[in-house]
């Protein structure tokens, strides 16, 4: 079963982590949108763990299974001009392999 | 460009719209879907049963159940934090499989959080729970616009929300899917759980609509 929850110590960030999606170009089938790459976003969950669908689409089986997050990001942050209210949001499931840690966004609270 | 170009004068009389054809040329996925299709069964993967039972299956689904749900979690507290906290094992309990292929998660709307679900990759839906997707869920315009301007699609579909209202857009970008618990509408605390289910559409339980009000 596909989907069974990681424990937190299997993965690299945990809930409240604070997170940038890669800016990198992809090819061919892959699930993580244009408009979030680049962007800075907060781990609200640990979805669980799912096979790549980077490889199923091209016949491979998916494995290793790859851990799957709920990355919370602000409406703000996503669109110049954004005209709702300022803590309006939008939550996306993004693969580990798509996010690094926002170190610089990390260092500003941490002051 | 087609070879039919040439000077098309629409000086004849048409008192009716274009007719549009649907029995037009079959497109590249069509045949892509066709020639799979045939080969699996010819390699006995599955039978053409098989596919018309899984297709009588998929098809018969359909908001009733995802209705029957919300209004059972609006009846029963303790239902509902199960149902958000752990769907797949509560609606095991009830003998309704969500499938191996995704996972349901279960979002409640209140007075300050109103969630929105929108798959803008491509058509992600809980069809476990919903069945087939309305048509306007997998448009681009849906899909592009709801995550820009969630507050501007809502009200074109009528809802108006209060500024003191946040929206959280859910994009269904993976493996998640998920169903919408609308706000329970005032006057309808005498209502049972049947009635409750009357007021639940299926665009209430996807964000773009409030359940339907017994007093109007």
């Amino acid at each position: 079963m596909t989907g069974a929850s990681p424990t937190l110590q299997d993965t690299r960030f945990g809930p409240g982590s604070l997170v940038r999606v890669s800016d990198r170009a992809s090819l061919g089938h892959c699930r993580t949108p244009v408009y979030l790459r680049g962007r800075s976003g907060t781990v609200v969950g640990i979805a669980g763990r799912f096979r790549d669908p980077e490889r199923l689409a091209y016949h491979k089986p998916g494995l290793p299974l790859q851990t799957l997050y709920r990355i919370r990001f602000a409406q703000r942050d996503l669109w110049p001009g954004y005209e709702g209210q300022a803590d309006d949001e939008i939550e996306a499931d993004i693969f580990e392999y798509w996010l690094e840690p926002d170190d610089e966004r990390q260092r500003e609270q941490g002051r | 460009m087609s070879t039919h170009d040439h000077d098309h004068q629409h000086d004849h009389d048409h008192d009716h719209a274009p007719i549009s054809d649907q029995d037009g040329p079959i497109s590249r996925f069509e045949l892509l879907e066709t020639a799979i299709r045939e080969l699996l069964i010819e390699k006995e993967l599955f039978s053409a049963a098989d596919l018309h039972a899984q297709i009588d299956a998929t098809e018969s689904r359909n908001p009733a159940l995802g209705a029957d749900l919300v209004a059972k979690a609006w009846s029963n507290p303790e239902f509902k934090a199960n149902l958000i906290e752990d769907p797949r094992a509560t609606l095991g309990e009830m003998g309704i499989d969500v499938g191996a292929i995704a996972e349901l998660q279960v979002v409640e709307n209140t007075e300050n959080l109103h969630h929105v679900v929108v798959c803008t990759l491509c058509s992600c839906y809980p069809r476990m729970i919903l069945g087939v997707p309305p048509a306007w869920y997998k448009s681009t315009a849906y899909r592009s616009r709801v995550v820009k301007d969630p507050r501007g699609v809502l009200q074109e579909f009528g809802v108006d929300l209060a500024d003191t209202t946040k929206v959280r857009v859910l994009d269904s970008t993976a493996d998640l899917r998920f169903l919408v618990i609308p706000r329970r509408p005032p006057g309808t605390d005498e209502l049972d759980e049947a009635a409750l289910a009357e007021l639940v559409t299926r665009d209430s339980m996807i964000g773009t609509a409030e359940a339907l009000d017994p007093q109007s």
